[in-house]
């Protein structure tokens, strides 16, 4: 079974270091508009929701790419983009209903979490217990994503 | 079990390889037009501009990916089909038998009705074979007029200016893209391309192009006239349909299907430009000609085709992003709003920036975006699962930029409640 | 690398913006933020110039740490000349604007001159642009930097404004970022509403790059591991914040309590940590409501508060019913013991209004406290203040005072000039509880000698900032001292005030000092940067900023007189708690501490000392 990454929003603390790492892992500077983790700030940092891709089983980003830029690693299960292969075209991020694919016009490709090869940054800076990297089915996303589907009726 | 697919585009391709893997016995036959392998008419774009050469543009990046999961392609224009007898027919003579049947043959251009359509420097931007010479065509300082700025116009257009012609664009309607973006929007596009060096007519038609050795003139209904030395056509899409007279399959806009795909006809399914399938948004049937709703349609008629119909489709969601010189704008859904709805917007004309938001009730049904890339899905999350967006929706109304924040706070919210 | 080498050079009489490189020898003997700013405000300005005159330039300072994984990398600060103090000014404050500043490309804004009219800096990257600010003059912080977003069209940004206080020019006017972060002494968003600038708004997308990212890494790994076991920045600043202190300092008997007649506040449990976790009887919820981090902190010392909607601070006004900033200890104390209020809800409030109007709540507290003095000894009556019983522990009067002094009305414009000011035109300067016109903050000297000396010499008048050896008296950090001996106390000063000169100027927070010292600080500032930054050099460049800053003082006219405390710590011995009987001694100590400092008997660094440093 692979590994997912858990996200919980109680633990998190605003803090933005899982955001500096992944940037750093993906662009090689501490820069968080580069980041594909998201922490999201509600209520003047009350509460802090950190959110991510979720590496979808029939990923909609990975179906609707019309160039297959986007491939399944079979070892993490991650999406993952390939730079080379990527048009640019943004269809994916429209596609991935929840947000986290993202075009990032200085590259000219999209950008979305890969599990960073099965050992992710963000798990390694987070401070707190907020970000975990762990067997399936228990990740709080999941299940919202499994909520929010039955809702689409998908 | 042999499933014939007719097509070789996107939505085959996506149905023929989930038939694959929803039925590993079955035989699984792809019939295309084209010799090469299987690409992607939305890649195009990207071939003109070099940013990938010819294979970057295949659906599928491995050259024995087809052979290796069994799926046969098969090269051969299809020219009939006879469901009483279960066969295609291609324009060979060869008769290919299927038990069930896709149709997926996609869209072709329209070129309007007006003299002068032939002249060989008048170009569509279809096929690979378009663009192949479109760049022969397109040399630095041509001066090019474009015909039409749909949403395939505004994303070709930019293949131009990076090709350093001198570029005109004419459209019928009031604005550019007038089917997907609202006034505001599509004026804000088109200041944008005038201030890249574009230059843009609204509302002017086409009667005619004159030709002469040297250059063309395309003639427009006011009188006035463009000198051109290429023309490209980009005026609309329309499923291609010309193959199925005589085949007792009902046609509307396009290839009528129910909820499960099929045709009016049993063991015969449709997808993807070809198809006029069900709407997400108006619970009718429409064509929405767009990648999307072509992979997705391709899916779920496989999973039809193999589970007896089992699988109902909750409707494609019309939507679309397009990157015109680096402005970025978007539509889904009911972007014009539906009765009895509300709306909330956000127009920052000096930034080139507008979000327009459609709800009905406290759910959002469509939206409309300028100078945005971030965290776009969320639109359609937010619209496809009929998220009720409680206090959300007047925070959004007030300031439509929160929507990433309203995605992640109405799921966070659930997720509270479901604990 | 780390620095990100460029400066932006604003002309508000101009209106220009241009770029500069960053001056990288400077940046080698000053490091970044405090040092550096300082460096450029001495070279560049006149130390006797007119705080609220257009000759003041106002700089605004990230350090080379400042944006990247280094733990507290949200840092950065403003330096000027004070108008509260007429010294060497500079705020440091949180949130994520400096690393925001510093993603942008900028290691620092230089403004200089005043502008005709009001006006905004608009920050994306490297274009830069003044704005019209007219329709935002008047606004709060709150409502500016909404408006700003808004104009912007993107979430993301990061403003830092100044309020009505800022435009009003009350000396202790603070400069809020992120809503409810601020500089806050010694009176920098005077300054800045003097030059006309309403905000500055900025985007950065640029990165902050190291020298060695996987040293950085190794060494902010290491410092995250001390943080988190340590007892103050693992548990006990996450989980109460620094209102932990609270009943701590009671306790020891250096909680300054109405206006410093007393040490000890018989309501600290009432405005303590404690009380803010409680569930309150009439809404069933606490005032806390979570804590917060900084950019890049693993701390979270910030808290999260909603006051109860019936309090009648709030009853009617639904902007102040939100989940904001709360209470830091200094704002509790200040707001609180200072003046006996008790009343955690409208400390709270008044905390919120310090936010929403950009006000310094230490000095607004203090200030209120001297003026309840005033009004008990009779000085002023309810003529002066507009009628208005301000006596100590009156809640609704202090509540009326801090509306007064944040909008500029009434009694609240003298208020807002500051306590030292207020106290000398009622004819009773010994009430004002300042150093170098500067309201103390929340240890009383008399109960901890060491912060006497502390306040005494502090550059940028009283502050538990410039050296905070409550951490060695009270907490036992890195060693305990006895808190009411004066032995050994000027050379701890000394050492807590280099080192922190140098932790201000490195763009990390001076708490992480609880659990690291140079020995851990250095090394992530020797990853980052380019030459070598051994733990030596590192205390010496604080040294180097401290002397330097002392110059400009001395330059702007002060002397060794102004080295002292008010004559109640002096002279009036503490009458409760551990401390009872006891005055501050700071004669016993400020002579040992110029010695050390290798400074003259008047103060003044001697040329070797100034030879030695490179100044
Ligand atoms: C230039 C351009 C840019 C585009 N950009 C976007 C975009 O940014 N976003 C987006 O969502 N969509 C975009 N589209 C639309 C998108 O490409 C189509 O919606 C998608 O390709 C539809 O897939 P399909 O499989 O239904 O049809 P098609 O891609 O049209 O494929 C149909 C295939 O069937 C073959 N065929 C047709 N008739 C027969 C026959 N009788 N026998 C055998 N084979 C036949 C055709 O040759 C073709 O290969 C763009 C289209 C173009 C042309
Ligand atoms: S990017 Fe979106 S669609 Fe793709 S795997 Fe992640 S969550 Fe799923
Ligand atoms: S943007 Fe790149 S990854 Fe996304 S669909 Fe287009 S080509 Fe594929």
């Amino acid at each position: 079974m692979h590994k997912a990454l858990v996200m919980k929003a109680d633990a998190c603390t605003g803090c933005h270091q899982c955001e500096m790492m992944c940037s750093y892992g993906k662009v090689g500077a501490f820069n968080p508009a580069k980041s594909v983790m998201d922490i999201t700030i509600f209520d003047g940092g009350a509460v802090n929701v950190p959110s991510t891709c979720t590496q979808c089983e029939d990923a909609w980003c990975m179906v609707v790419c019309p160039v297959q830029a986007i491939t399944c690693n079979p070892a993490t299960g991650a999406k993952e983009v390939s730079a080379e292969a990527c048009v640019g075209c943004k269809v994916c991020s429209i596609a991935c209903p929840f947000g986290a694919i993202n075009y990032d016009p200085d590259s000219g490709v999209v950008s979305k979490c890969d599990l960073c090869k099965g050992e992710p940054m963000c798990v390694e800076a987070c401070p707190t217990t907020a970000l975990a990297y762990v067997a399936q089915d228990s990740t709080g996303y999941e299940r919202m994503r499994h909520n929010a589907l039955l809702a689409a009726g998908l | 079990m042999h499933y014939v697919i007719a097509g070789a585009g996107p939505a085959a391709v996506a149905a023929a390889e989930h038939l694959r893997e929803l039925d590993g016995d079955a035989g699984v036959t792809l019939i295309g037009v084209q010799s090469q392998p299987p690409y992607s008419r939305m890649a195009i774009p990207y071939y003109l501009t070099g940013k990938v050469g010819e294979e970057g543009t295949y659906l599928r990046r491995t050259e024995d990916h087809y052979e290796k999961i069994g799926i046969d392609l098969m090269c051969g224009e299809v020219v009939s089909v006879e469901p009483g007898t279960h066969q295609v027919v291609l324009a060979d003579g060869q008769q290919v038998s299927y038990d069930k049947l896709l149709l997926a043959t996609g869209a072709e251009p329209i070129i309007p009705p007006v003299p002068g359509m032939d002249d060989p420097r008048v170009q569509q931007c279809w096929h690979l074979e378009d663009a192949k010479r479109i760049i022969e065509l397109a040399k630095p300082g041509a001066r090019a007029v474009q015909v039409g700025a749909g949403f395939i116009g505004c994303i070709i257009l930019e293949s131009w200016v990076l090709r350093e012609v001198n570029l005109t664009v004419l459209e019928m309607g009031p604005r550019m893209v007038p089917r997907m973006l609202g006034d505001k929007a599509g004026s804000l596009l088109q200041s944008w391309c005038e201030s890249k060096g574009v230059k843009v007519h609204t509302g002017v038609r086409v009667s005619a192009i004159e030709s002469s050795e040297e250059e063309l003139q395309v003639v427009l209904d006011n009188g006035e006239i463009c000198p051109a030395d290429v023309v490209i056509v980009s005026t609309g899409v329309k499923p291609r349909l010309d193959y199925l007279g005589g085949s007792g399959i009902t046609i509307d806009q396009g290839i009528v299907i129910d909820e499960h795909m099929q045709t009016s006809v049993p063991d015969v399914y449709a997808a993807g430009d070809c198809a006029q399938g069900l709407d997400f948004s108006t619970g009718k049937t429409a064509v929405h000609a767009v990648q999307p709703t072509a992979t997705e349609h391709g899916r779920v008629a496989a999973a039809n085709m193999v589970g007896a119909n089992n699988l109902p489709y909750k409707g494609s969601l019309n939507m679309n992003v397009l990157d015109t010189l680096g402005l970025i704008t978007c539509s889904f859904g009911a972007w014009e709003g539906v009765d009895g709805g509300d709306y909330g917007e956000l127009y920052n004309p000096e930034n080139f920036q507008y979000i327009n938001l459609q709800f009905k009730d406290d759910v959002l049904v469509g939206a409309n975006s300028v100078g945005y890339h971030q965290h776009l899905g969320v639109l359609r999350g937010l619209i496809e699962t009929r998220m009720p967006l409680g206090p959300w929706k007047d925070k959004l109304k007030d300031n439509p930029v929160l929507l990433a924040d309203a995605y992640v706070g109405v799921n966070q919210a659930a997720l509270q409640k479901a604990q | 690398m780390s620095w990100t080498g460029n400066i932006l050079r604003v002309d508000l009489a101009a209106g220009t913006c241009t770029s500069e490189p960053t001056n990288m020898e400077w940046a080698h003997d000053y490091m970044g933020q405090r040092g550096l700013a300082t460096k450029y405000l001495v070279e560049e300005t006149d130390p006797k110039v007119d705080p609220l005159s257009p000759d003041n330039k106002m700089i605004f300072a990230t350090g080379p740490l400042t944006g990247t994984i280094a733990p507290t990398s949200g840092r950065w600060s403003v330096v000027c000349k004070g108008p509260l103090t007429g010294a060497i000014a500079c705020s440091n404050s949180g949130g994520f604007f400096g690393a925001e500043l510093k993603n942008a490309g900028w290691d620092m804004v230089i403004f200089e001159g005043r502008s005709a009219s009001p006006v905004y800096l608009d920050i994306t990257n490297d274009q830069a642009e003044l704005k019209d600010a007219s329709d935002l003059w008047g606004k709060s912080v709150w409502d500016t930097e909404t408006a700003l977003r808004d104009r912007r069209g993107d979430p993301d940004v990061r403003v830092a404004s100044i309020g009505l206080a800022g435009e009003n020019g009350a000396l202790y006017a603070a400069i809020v970022n992120d809503m409810d972060r601020a500089a806050g002494r010694s009176g920098v968003g005077a300054v800045m509403g003097s030059k006309q600038l309403k905000a500055v708004v900025v985007r950065g997308t640029l990165g902050v790059t190291v020298n060695d990212p996987m040293a950085l890494m190794k060494t902010s790994n290491a410092a995250k591991e001390l943080l988190a076991e340590h007892a103050v920045t693992g548990t006990g600043l996450p989980t109460h914040g620094t209102q932990v202190l609270m009943n701590v300092i009671n306790e020891v008997g250096a909680l300054p309590t109405r206006n410093g007649h007393d040490v000890q506040f018989d309501g600290a449990h009432d405005i303590s940590a404690e009380a803010m976790a409680e569930v309150r009887e009439s809404d069933g919820q606490a005032n806390l409501v979570s804590n917060h981090a900084c950019f890049g902190c693993p701390i979270s010392c910030a808290r999260r508060s909603k006051i109860d909607p019936t309090h009648f601070t709030v009853k009617d006004k639904p902007q102040y019913q939100i989940v904001s900033g709360g209470l830091e200890y200094e704002a509790a104390w200040a707001l609180g013991a200072a003046n006996g209020v008790k009343d955690l809800d409208a400390l709270t409030y008044a905390n919120f209004v310090c936010n929403e109007q950009g006000l310094d709540p230490i000095s607004l507290g203090s200030t209120i406290g001297a003026a309840m003095d005033l009004y008990g000894s009779g000085a002023i009556s309810q003529e002066d203040t507009g009628g208005v019983a301000l006596e100590f522990g009156n809640t609704e009067a202090f509540v009326a005072m801090v509306e007064a002094t944040a909008r500029g009305e009434g009694f609240g414009k003298e208020l807002g000039q500051g306590s030292r000011r207020l106290c000398e035109k009622y004819g009773h300067p010994e009430f004002s509880m300042t150093v170098k016109s500067q309201e103390f903050p929340a240890y009383d000297p008399r109960g901890i000698q060491g912060m006497g000396l502390t306040y005494a010499t502090s550059n940028r008048g009283a502050c538990h900032l410039r050296s905070y050896t409550v951490a060695s008296e009270v907490l036992g950090i890195p060693e305990k001292t006895d808190p009411l001996v004066t032995e050994g106390k000027a050379g701890l000063v000394k050492a807590f005030q280099d080192a922190t000169a140098a932790v201000d100027s490195s763009g990390t927070c001076v708490f992480t000092t609880f659990a690291l010292s140079g020995e851990e600080i250095a090394p992530m500032v020797d990853a980052a940067c380019e030459g070598d930054w051994s733990v030596e050099r590192f205390v010496e460049v604080g040294e180097r900023i401290w002397n330097m800053e002392r110059q400009y003082n001395i330059a702007a006219g002060f002397t060794a007189a102004d080295d002292t405390l008010p004559e109640r710590l002096l002279k009036d011995a503490a009458k409760t708690g551990p401390a009872e009987g006891s005055v501050n001694r700071l004669d016993e100590m400020l002579p040992e501490y110029y010695e050390l400092r290798g400074w003259d008997a008047s103060g003044v660094p001697s040329a070797e000392t100034l030879g030695r440093l490179g100044l």
